[in-house]
């Protein structure tokens, strides 16, 4: 077995164990673990199908940013998730109904899903032969599909404001300190030297 | 003999992992003396003598600090989560290691050679908040909490100003390997060819942001003695402390590393006609470890709100602004094509 193989089923493997571990283990800090752990060999997969630069992108932005802000998340909940998990039972055949559709549905579009010649050369090779795949994909999002880029672009723009004025509060019963406020003060304004005799306060 | 290093599956593994080894344990040795060193500038600039009992001059003194560590007992706190809580200071020395992997030394002398090979090391310096984050949590206790609260919270925040300078560095070189970015630096002017004079203002917020994502003086929140004890290090002792330690002083070095190959040069000599080599490379990492001990000895602690105002709305405005002005630079080649290394051949 050749080496890429064998990374390959480890890769595999672990994301599998990983996606199982997240749904079944009991403690929610753990589950997020397991989850960075099926991100983490995922990316591994890309790296193995020559996309390095995506496999980077799946760790720095859900690995290193948003799995953190759930781990940040589920560190501070203070639930007793037992007793959450207790009820699951009766919904069972709701959920089970909905795997076997899933499961349906995934089995018929396989089923008549039909590769052409081409597919595994191109598979193998994912940028054009002596173009870094990093400055493929830059040519093709950045030229070819610019208008979509800078579309998605002012959705997040959209949704960022949306999201900060619907949290924003401006409370006005606390005090504040202003940062430049502070560095601006001066000595003189602010106190006064008293030369104060012995023996007779001020 | 050639052959079987070179063809055999066997061979391939056994020479990597002797090319791991040469990396690695020259770095953990020169890490040992980076430690002393650290002490000795702190000792220096606060008129007193630092270590200077366990050998020569104190030199020493790491190795027995080390030989107590691991003799002593590993404690687990009440409560604590154990699998996690010996994960963690692992997580945080190997995530550390690990990103030394495409970090060249010469010209070609590196482990991997890869295309991403900035992004992989800005990947892998994301995931080290996990091992604060995962100690943190796992210890079971109040001050190690809140101390990896704030770590999670100040590692992402400068992580995106470390992210956008690096862009403009990338925007300039037109590679994201670290030969190339060594490559464009190389000129007629010698020191005055290298990143830092174009991207100049880049060079200091790199730097302020590398001590935070470190969580180096002044930014040492998450371990801040006089508030939170020592942080998410609280409960850990023995081995899985020295762990933790030896993690942050690795990343630390990174951090040197990377401040020489991406502003400095890496390997080429300040004056033209002298000849590159690795020694050019460790002259630098030594300085900008010098300039990191001098940042902790120096200045007081800031407040938590300041680093995080200082962070979202001065550093990363800043680091924006620039990729902005760079990207327009390079793109009309302005100032000689000082912004655009690949158009005069980098």
């Amino acid at each position: 077995m050749s080496m890429v193989a064998l990374a390959f089923y480890l890769f595999a493997l672990s994301a599998i164990a990983g996606g199982l571990f997240t749904v079944i283990s009991r403690n929610p800090v753990h589950s997020v673990l397991w989850l960075i752990l099926a991100f983490l060999s995922s990316a591994g997969l890309f790296v193995l199908l020559g996309a390095e630069f995506v496999a980077m992108l799946l760790i720095i932005v859900y690995v290193g940013a948003v799995a953190v802000l759930f781990l940040f998340v589920v560190m501070m909940l203070d639930i007793d998730f037992a007793e959450l998990k207790a009820g699951m039972a009766q919904y069972m055949p709701l959920a089970l109904l909905i795997a076997v559709i899933l499961l349906m549905q995934f089995g018929m579009a396989i089923g008549v899903w039909q590769f052409a010649d081409t597919a595994e050369a191109s598979r193998a090779a994912v940028a054009p032969e002596g173009v870094q795949n990093t400055a493929a994909l830059g040519l093709i999002i950045y030229d070819q599909y610019f208008l979509l880029f800078q579309l998605a672009g002012l959705i997040l723009l959209v949704a960022m404001i949306g999201a900060i004025v619907l949290t924003m509060r401006h409370r006005r019963d606390v005090k504040r300190q202003n940062v430049l406020h502070q560095m601006w003060r001066d000595p003189k304004d602010a106190m006064e030297l008293k030369d104060v005799k012995p023996g007779q306060g001020v | 003999m050639i052959e079987f290093f070179t063809t055999t599956n066997l061979g391939i593994l056994l020479l990597t992992v002797g090319q791991i080894l040469l990396l690695v344990v020259p770095l953990l040795v020169a890490l040992a003396f980076l430690m002393y060193a650290d002490r000795k500038i702190w000792a220096a600039v606060q008129l007193r003598r630092g270590p200077n009992v366990v050998g020569v001059f104190g030199l020493m003194q790491s190795f027995a600090d080390f030989l107590k560590y691991i003799v002593k007992e590993v404690v687990f706190p009440a409560g604590a989560d154990k699998a996690v809580y010996l994960l963690a200071p692992m997580v945080s020395l190997v995530m550390a290691l690990i990103a030394w992997a495409v970090i060249p030394f010469n010209d070609g002398w590196v482990l991997s050679d890869i295309n991403v090979a900035i992004l992989y090391v800005f990947a892998v310096s994301s995931l080290e908040v996990y091992g604060v984050i995962m100690g943190g949590w796992a210890s079971n206790s109040k001050y190690p909490f809140l101390g990896s609260l704030r770590s999670a919270a100040q590692m992402i925040s400068y992580e995106v100003s470390l992210g956008l300078i690096i862009i403009g560095i990338i925007i300039s070189t037109g590679s994201m390997n670290f030969g190339d970015i060594v490559a464009a630096q190389d000129g007629k002017y010698g020191i005055f060819s290298w990143y830092w004079l174009p991207h100049f203002p880049m060079l200091f917020l790199f730097f302020i942001s590398a001590l935070a994502e470190t969580n180096r003086p002044p930014f040492d929140l998450p371990e801040a003695e006089s508030e939170l004890v020592a942080g998410y290090q609280v409960e850990y002792s023995s081995t899985p402390f020295l762990l933790f330690m030896i993690g942050e002083l690795v990343a630390v070095v990174l951090m040197c590393a990377l401040v020489s190959l991406l502003f400095f040069g890496g390997w080429l000599s300040p004056i033209p006609g002298l000849p590159d080599g690795i020694f050019w490379m460790i002259a630098k990492m030594g300085l900008a470890f010098f300039m990191f001990s001098m940042v902790k000895a120096l200045v007081p602690r800031y407040r938590y709100d300041q680093l995080m105002r200082i962070g979202w709305k001065v550093f990363l405005p800043m680091s924006l602004v620039w990729v902005v002005l760079v990207a327009f630079l390079a793109k009309f080649e302005l100032f000689g094509g000082a912004y655009a290394r690949w158009a005069i051949g980098g």
